[in-house]
């Protein structure tokens, strides 16, 4: 038997790591909601993001904070070259066409990043305190993140509420063509949208590199992980993914800790499956 | 002068041509109603005018500047609103959010708290729902919205698209009530309808297009009288 301080720990590790999900997922989400097509190579856009990071700190000796806003600014450039070099020629196209220039920037991307960088894992250090409280441990490489990621989350939503192109952004979301019809040009939205979501692949690359190493098939740690949150909440539902993101991080923590890591991914898919069966349009979908 | 003068206009969706060489015209502060049975092409026309989609050939002028191809959502800093078929509001949307996009562009968005108020003056339920999901409105509510949304973008003219389908015949009557009432305000109107014996009692003049090309045009009360007219679309 587990003794429940362990459990305890779990489940909040599981929250801390939720929040970085949520923004993963809740930043692929968004670029699917308006522009209709998942970007497969999401998280190895984070990746990307993880090595510029690492290398203006480490090699050029910025302060982490700076980096990560420099990530963040490069994650938003990024985001809007690939809109423009690799979407905007295939918004017509084929639902497979799209899934397959998207999937070919992801191993463009792991490739041209083990051409550059070696598989070498690469970290940076950070001296970061840590805190016990009534016996569970709390590290600040986990606090911290999931504080920022909240932060960003609760951004977002303002953005997307609060402001004229926030709201634009999710009015283009449910009727693009009327959107249209008040002034707003397609592609604009689009461009602003994918500056977005590359910015928060910036920040969630910052992120996880508090607690993880880079290296160039880091995507195939979080990416499938994240589109499974994106389909579990319904693709393009932003509470939907919130509250996925959670869920699945809490089965992948406490049958991490009951069991182990793998057991831990492996009940993730498998409620991914029969949630699948079970609501095929998401967890806060109404039932047909 | 006319406001805004179609010559030649020839528009269709890939292979299929859905309007053949129409003109049309409306001047500056008259009401215009194009009828005509199903799949006639007015849907069509009203997508031409808003840029939805772009003519094959003949030219559009709006105030003498021509707009033929240019995509719609630069029509619409021309002052031509277009309330399209089936209402096309923002669901998820509060009712506010959507009078707020209505006002997307700079120039309508520096005017918004007076656009707000005089839309509210003019539709005040949308006053009581404005912190309510658009999608949950009644129909008669979300086709006064799509016409509120309109007006917030301070159009010169509105392009009405069969705001009483979907309807209760008594909510059809007070959505040509409130469309009066618009047109006294000094708005110009082109208003498409299957309706024809109420909007013939709206308008100044009327057009009839069949199969894609106009087949009569006239003053309504003309119009309302002709016996092809009245036994085809009329019903009486």
């Amino acid at each position: 038997m587990i003794e429940p301080i362990f459990l305890a720990e779990a489940a909040i590790n599981g929250i801390m790591l939720g929040g970085i999900l949520a923004l993963l997922a809740l930043g692929l989400n968004l670029i699917f909601g308006v522009i209709d097509i998942v970007w497969i190579a999401y998280v190895d856009l984070v990746m990307v993001c993880m090595y510029v990071l690492y290398f203006v700190v480490q090699v050029y000796g910025w302060p982490f904070w700076l980096g990560a806003l420099a990530a963040m600014a490069f994650g938003a450039a990024l985001g809007v070259g690939v809109h423009l070099l690799i979407i905007t020629p295939i918004l017509g196209s084929a639902p497979v066409n799209q899934l397959l220039a998207t999937g070919g920037l992801l191993f463009f991307l792991q490739s041209f990043a083990t051409f550059l960088w070696t598989t070498d894992h690469k970290s940076v250090r950070l001296a970061l305190p840590s805190w016990e409280i009534g016996g569970i441990f709390l590290p600040a490489t986990r606090l911290i993140p999931f504080a920022i990621s909240i932060l960003a989350l609760v951004g977002l939503y303002v953005f997307l509420t609060r402001t004229y192109v926030g709201t634009a952004i999710r009015a283009v979301s449910q009727d693009r063509e009327a959107m249209a019809l008040m002034g707003a040009s397609p592609q604009r939205i689009y461009i602003v949208t994918s500056a977005v979501g590359g910015l928060m692949a910036g920040l969630a690359g910052a992120l996880l590199l508090f607690q993880y190493s880079v290296h160039p098939f880091f995507g195939g740690q979080f990416g499938p992980l994240t589109f499974m949150i994106c389909v579990l909440g319904g693709l393009g539902n932003m509470v939907g993914a919130f509250v996925a993101s959670f869920v699945m991080s809490e089965i992948i923590s406490i049958a991490g800790v009951v069991w182990s890591t793998e057991m831990g991914y492996v009940i993730a898919f498998v409620v991914f499956i029969v949630m699948i069966f079970a609501r095929p349009g998401g967890i806060l979908a109404r039932r047909q | 002068m006319s406001l805004l003068e179609l010559r030649g206009v020839t528009a269709g969706y890939g292979h299929f041509t859905a309007l053949w060489d129409v003109s049309l015209s409306v001047a500056a502060g008259e009401a215009v109603a194009v009828v005509g049975p199903n799949g006639a092409g007015k849907t069509t026309l009203l997508r031409v005018i808003s840029g939805l989609i772009a003519p094959r050939a003949g030219d559009l002028a709006f105030e003498g500047a021509a707009l033929g191809g240019k995509p719609a959502y630069e029509i619409v800093a021309h002052g031509i609103a277009h309330v399209p078929e089936g209402r096309r509001i923002f669901p998820a949307l509060t009712v506010s959010d959507n009078l707020k996009m209505g006002a997307y562009l700079p120039a309508a968005r520096r005017r918004f708290a007076e656009s707000l108020e005089r839309v509210y003056a003019l539709f005040p339920v949308l006053a009581e729902r404005r912190a309510q999901r658009a999608g949950s409105l009644s129909g008669g509510e979300q086709q006064m919205l799509a016409i509120g949304r309109a007006l917030m973008s301070r159009p010169k003219l509105i392009l009405l698209d069969e705001p009483s389908m979907g309807l209760a015949p008594v909510m059809v009557l007070r959505v040509f009530d409130l469309i009066r009432r618009i047109r006294e305000e000094g708005y110009t109107i082109l208003v498409v309808e299957q309706n024809v014996r109420q909007v013939l009692k709206l308008v100044d003049r009327a057009y009839l297009l069949e199969v894609g090309r106009i087949k009569m045009e006239g003053r309504a009360a003309e119009l309302g009288e002709q016996d092809f007219v009245r036994k085809a679309y009329v019903g009486l």
